[in-house]
């Protein structure tokens, strides 16, 4: 569904990502996990060709897509949702509206079923009845939620999630990611998922890809993270002051 | 210290026609999108609201240039006994340059900045890249129904300022000047020629084209934050009133010769 082949990415010459090779599966859940500025945001905007990779390959449902221009793009990415970072709610429009968007651009549903669609949606993300506000009467948390339930809305078979749960209280999180489950269950939804919430991570994940210095230093079943020999992964994923206090634990068990 | 001051403005150069080249781009691109049918709603949306921020300051700012004209020429031409002359030097100069001129500047004060602090901020909280996850192309959702909105009100705000400019030199040629109703009047219509108008209606087509496509050009390519957004909106007003100087001397060369 989705391969990166040998990606690099630099900002003004300085490398963010170098050499990652990477692969989701159709139907497949894979969590990216890694340090704040490590590049996770930058992969995801690899991934929908908001950023053209420096060198390497972005290959989507068999397309390659670093080299489409914008319009042929366009036709891959009706497929792909992504719920952003910062939410990136449009502030002009009501909650409704930005979650009707994509249904009145692409679709020819009549204003009923789309009306239909966007009520489900947000009660799905615990905001019914929330139609009508403006986004910035809103808080984080809730924006957030509005933004996935507006990557849903056209119902993608392609979704990419930066940090979904970040700044949601632990019950809010926990439906976030049965939603995140059940696109997968349900509806076959291919989904990479950046996430700092390990416990989460470690519940909806296929598969767990953690990128450390432009790299990916790991990539497994969530069993497999869980007992990587590698030292900077089990700090960041016990959340240690650094990679020795790992090692001198482990010793310290054996 | 000649070699750095060379290289700076070398250096200056070359961003200036970098700049150039992309603002180019955007329009060759934007006017690549005009062979779709826009949307008339988005379009109908901006003109009104383009209207509304304008026409009052555009008024204003037209009333008393065409007072100020009027007090300037008919002082100087009644001394020469050239009264019957004040009117049409009046509206010729109202027509062909005043009215498209003053309007395109406050037009880009007004809805110049308006449209570039809009997109800015889209594009700082990354709801351009929003629009274009969600298969919607910015130029085409963004910028077309911003230029064709432009590019028809800023002639219709031109007409209105011809009409005010008239008559606010009018109001100063008859209560000010002693120049009679009549001889006002008979003057215009001796020297103003329709072409005179059309003219004026031309370039301001094209200063709504200039004021568009740098708004959203400045807005599209705004720096981070709401720093970025605020130097973008000043650049995007200092631009496109320079620009419309330029042009305005151009378009009078091609237009009156
Ligand atoms: N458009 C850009 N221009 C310049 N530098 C950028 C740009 N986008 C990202 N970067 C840099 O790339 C690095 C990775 O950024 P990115 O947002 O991908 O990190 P991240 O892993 O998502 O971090 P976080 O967990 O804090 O969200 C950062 O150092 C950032 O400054
Ligand atoms: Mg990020």
């Amino acid at each position: 569904m989705i391969k990166l082949e040998k990606i690099s990415m630099s900002f003004h010459g300085k490398y963010i990502l170098q050499g990652i090779d990477l692969e989701v599966k159709k139907g497949e859940t894979l969590v990216v996990i890694g340090p704040s500025g490590s590049g996770k945001s930058t992969l995801l905007r690899l991934m929908v060709g908001l950023l053209k990779p420096t060198q390497g390959e972005v290959w989507i449902k068999g397309q390659e897509i670093s080299h489409l221009s914008e319009d042929n793009l366009n036709k891959v990415r009706i497929g792909m949702g992504m719920v952003f970072q910062y939410s990136a709610l449009f502030d002009s429009m009501t909650v409704g509206d930005n979650v009707a968007f994509g249904l009145r651009e692409h679709t020819t549903m009549t204003e009923a079923e789309i009306h239909k669609i966007v009520t489900r949606n947000l009660r799905m993300v615990g905001l019914a009845g929330q139609q009508d506000v403006m986004p910035n009467e809103l808080s984080g948390g809730m924006k957030k939620r509005v933004s996935l339930a507006r990557a849903i809305a056209i119902r993608p078979e392609i979704m990419l999630y930066d940090e979904p749960t970040a700044g949601l209280d632990p019950i809010m999180s926990g439906t976030i990611d049965r939603l995140i489950m059940n696109a997968k269950r349900v509806l076959g939804v291919t989904s990479v998922v950046v996430t700092h919430h390990m416990s989460s991570a470690f519940k909806i994940a296929d598969r767990v890809a953690m990128i450390h210095g432009g790299r990916i230093i790991e990539v497994g079943t969530v069993e497999q993270i869980k007992q990587s020999e590698n030292p900077v992964v089990q700090q960041f994923i016990l959340g240690l002051k650094s990679p020795s206090a790992y090692v001198r634990r482990r010793s310290e068990m054996r | 210290m000649l070699l750095a001051i060379v290289e700076s403005i070398g250096r200056q150069v070359i961003l200036w026609m970098e700049n150039s080249g992309r603002i180019v781009i955007l329009l060759g691109n934007t006017l690549f999108h005009l062979r779709e049918k826009p949307r008339m709603k988005h379009v109908l949306h901006q003109m009104a609201h383009l209207g509304v921020d304008s026409l009052p300051i555009v008024l204003l700012t037209i009333l008393f240039t065409g007072m100020v004209i009027t007090l300037q020429t008919a002082t100087e031409f009644i001394k020469y006994g050239a009264q019957s002359s004040v009117g049409g030097v009046v509206a010729i100069a109202m027509a062909r340059e005043l009215a498209p001129v003053l309007t395109g500047v406050v037009v880009a004060g007004r809805v110049g900045a308006a449209i570039t602090a809009e997109i800015g901020s889209m594009k700082v909280t990354e709801q351009i890249d929003a629009l274009r996850v969600m298969a919607i192309n910015p130029i085409k959702y963004l910028v077309v129904p911003r230029l064709l909105a432009c590019v028809i009100m800023v002639p219709i705000l031109v007409i209105f300022a011809d009409i005010i400019g008239t008559v606010g030199g009018y109001l100063v040629a008859t209560l000010y000047a002693d120049i009679s109703s009549f001889t006002y009047i008979h003057s215009i219509t001796l020297f103003t020629v329709v072409n005179d108008i059309i003219g004026g209606l031309v370039k301001a087509m094209f200063f709504g084209g200039i004021i568009a496509i740098i708004g959203c050009y400045k807005g599209l390519t705004t720096g981070e934050g709401a720093e970025g957004v605020g130097r973008a909106t000043t650049a995007s007003v200092v631009s496109s009133i320079i620009l419309i100087f330029i042009s305005n001397y151009f378009l009078s060369l091609v237009l009156y010769r």
